[in-house]
């Protein structure tokens, strides 16, 4: 059996019980990314010689007990949008091409903490903007499940990693659904928590209002697993929020504790396969036009299989559905036009060759160093913020992200859980997507009004479609009530067999 | 199309985005931003006269702490990355005649 078919949490029990070795189980990895790699291309850096070093060190803490917890001794892939000290972080752009960081990102310090032995640096969208992974400055991901096909983006590196057994898990980060969508797409299960759950310290900025970092990975288990490693409160992030005061108050549980995370952080004790009398409510406007019919029967499928184990299942109108996609390319561009005004050619990064003066400087730098779709954003994000045109588009954006938050709230009242498809469709083929930036952007319609309310969502494999393409389901929760999703979508989860892709169960010497 | 975006508009949102743009990525830059416009225009549907602007979706206010430096002193590996450094400084193009 090859050891990246396993959980994380499934291989950490192995390191645990000394079944395998710590240095066994990344050398397991690295063989598979060694021999899928030139096909897939999920990964822009590889840090084997750290790795293996590093793995030996774990080994000694974890024998002589200083490390116990679920995540002990099991490597991860992380985002290249997440700062590494030491190790190359270039945010899949050309303008980042040569930026070796002289910290690490909060969330991947956390991971380290709890023994995570980090295998290297996974592709994306340049900058995260992107739903397909194709806009990187190194080359596409391909999907696992089907080469001719996108992975999804922007974390469609990290997806496409997992789900061909390239490693257990990873880290992604999510502003409009670059968690959800690309983990749709591959088959795995990606989450994205409530905004500041997780620190944002050290993640390369996209759209601070909206940026999430989650976990990537084989299955809900995990993902609580990774999620417990990765949240804190975190001073550095001043969006970071201390969820032992905002997460809603639970009944004192009887007996022992065996779990010691605080109030709050304690995601693993939601792994409950019971859905009795839980509301899940599916909003009617998820269903409507642009909905592929095949994902629209898994997801409703899904729905009733969770209705039959006990929960109670009602349609709704959550509305303003439409309305998501426009607000969020306001906001997130606007954000993006000025957090991208750090590169420019003076403290890191690129620098152009030639130039007159420092101001021709700065414009040569940032014009050679971002690609098309970088540059796009920048552009749209300048022009909603300038004298004349802020008022009728980036605070008409904010006010409608305001009624936004209230239908959700509005919605919260009457459901634990809202139910629809993470993506209209499954992955599209390579090279469809680029030529047409809004029916891109059409695909993030489940996804990017999660980010604008700042809600937690998961999501899970329901299905496939006739040509084999996985279909994934979302469930969103309220503001800090992750325990509820990652309920539901365990007990879903208890229904099905995990399936994985021909990449994966490919054997390799 | 109905947002018809002019030279001048481009030419300036390029100063405030620090982008120079080659002309073929100006006209497409035009033809993209109108579209989006176009797109963007369906907010105008709703109506948010009495709605306040959502910057952050808790309630938080400002976050204080103590100003107190706690990293230590890293000007060597700031440095690391610059393009071109001199004397402990980040080197730019002159700047002042």
């Amino acid at each position: 059996m090859d050891l990246m078919s396993l959980t994380a949490v499934e291989l950490g029990k192995k390191i645990k019980a000394g079944e395998i070795s710590v240095k066994e189980a990344v050398k397991a990895a690295y063989k598979r990314i060694d021999a899928l790699e030139p096909e897939i291309n999920a990964f822009v850096t590889l840090d084997k010689e750290n790795a293996l070093k590093r793995a030996e060190e774990v080994q000694k803490l974890i024998d002589d007990g200083t490390l116990d917890g679920p995540l002990a001794g099991v490597p991860v892939a992380i985002k290249d949008n997440m700062c590494t000290k030491g190790l190359l972080t270039t945010c899949s752009s050309k303008i980042l091409d040569n930026f070796v960081p002289p910290y690490t990102s909060e969330a991947v310090l956390n991971l380290e903490k709890a023994g995570a032995i980090i295998l290297g640096k996974t592709n994306m969208d340049e900058f995260a903007m992107g739903s397909t992974t194709e806009t990187s400055y190194y080359g596409e991901t391909k999907n696992p499940w089907n080469t001719n096909h996108v992975p999804g983006g922007s974390s469609g590196g990290s997806a496409a990693a997992v789900a061909a057994h390239e490693c257990p898990y990873a880290l992604g980060s999510d502003t409009g659904g670059s968690i959800r969508q690309p983990s749709s797409y591959c088959g795995v299960v990606g989450m994205k928590p409530t905004y500041g759950t997780v620190s944002r310290y050290g993640l390369i900025a996209y759209g601070s209002s909206l940026d999430q970092i989650g976990p990537i990975a084989k299955d809900v288990i995990d993902c609580a697993a990774i999620l417990e490693a990765i949240a804190s409160y975190d001073k550095k992030d001043s969006t970071s929020m201390d969820r032992r005061i905002y997460a809603p108050p639970e009944p004192e549980k009887e007996g022992s504790q065996e779990n010691q995370k605080p109030r709050g952080y304690d995601f693993m004790s939601a792994l409950v396969d019971d859905v009795k009398g839980m509301k899940i409510g599916i909003p009617r406007d998820y269903f409507g036009d642009g909905l592929d019919p095949e994902v629209k029967e898994a997801v409703l499928n899904a729905a009733k299989v969770l209705e039959e184990k006990g929960a109670i299942v009602e349609e709704f109108d959550l509305s303003l559905v439409e309305y998501a996609i426009p607000a969020y390319y306001v906001i997130a561009s606007a954000e993006a036009s000025s957090n991208l005004a750090r590169f420019d050619g003076v403290k890191y990064g690129y620098r152009t060759e030639e130039f007159t003066d420092l101001h021709n400087m700065y414009k040569k730098s940032r014009s050679e160093g971002f690609g098309p779709e970088v540059k796009r954003r920048i552009m749209l994000g300048s022009f909603v913020l300038s004298s004349g045109y802020y008022d009728a588009y980036y605070l008409k954006a904010l006010r409608t992200k305001a009624l936004i938050k209230k239908a959700f709230d509005t919605a919260f009242q009457e459901y634990d859980v809202l139910l629809g498809p993470a993506a209209p469709t499954t992955a599209p083929k390579l090279g469809d997507s680029l030529s047409d930036p809004i029916k891109m952007y059409l695909g993030d319609i489940y996804t990017v009004s999660v980010n604008l309310a700042g809600l937690p969502g998961i999501s899970l494999p329901c299905g496939r479609d006739k040509k084999g393409l996985p279909i994934g389901l979302q469930l969103i929760g309220d503001c800090f009530e992750e325990k509820k999703i990652i309920r539901a979508a365990y007990a879903f989860e208890q229904t099905r067999t995990y399936e994985c892709c021909d990449f994966a169960k490919k054997e390799v010497f | 199309m109905a947002n018809i975006i002019s030279d001048e508009t481009i030419e300036y949102v390029g100063i405030l985005a620090k982008l120079e743009l080659s002309e073929e990525e100006k006209e497409q830059a035009k033809q993209d931003m109108g579209k989006m416009l176009d797109y963007i225009d369906k907010l105008n549907e709703l109506n948010t006269e009495k709605v306040e602007p959502m910057t952050h979706i808790f309630p938080v206010m400002n976050v204080f702490r103590e100003d107190i430096v706690e990293n230590g002193d890293q000007r060597e590996e700031m440095l690391s990355n610059a393009p071109e450094q001199k004397n402990g400084a980040y080197m730019v193009p002159q700047t002042v005649e």
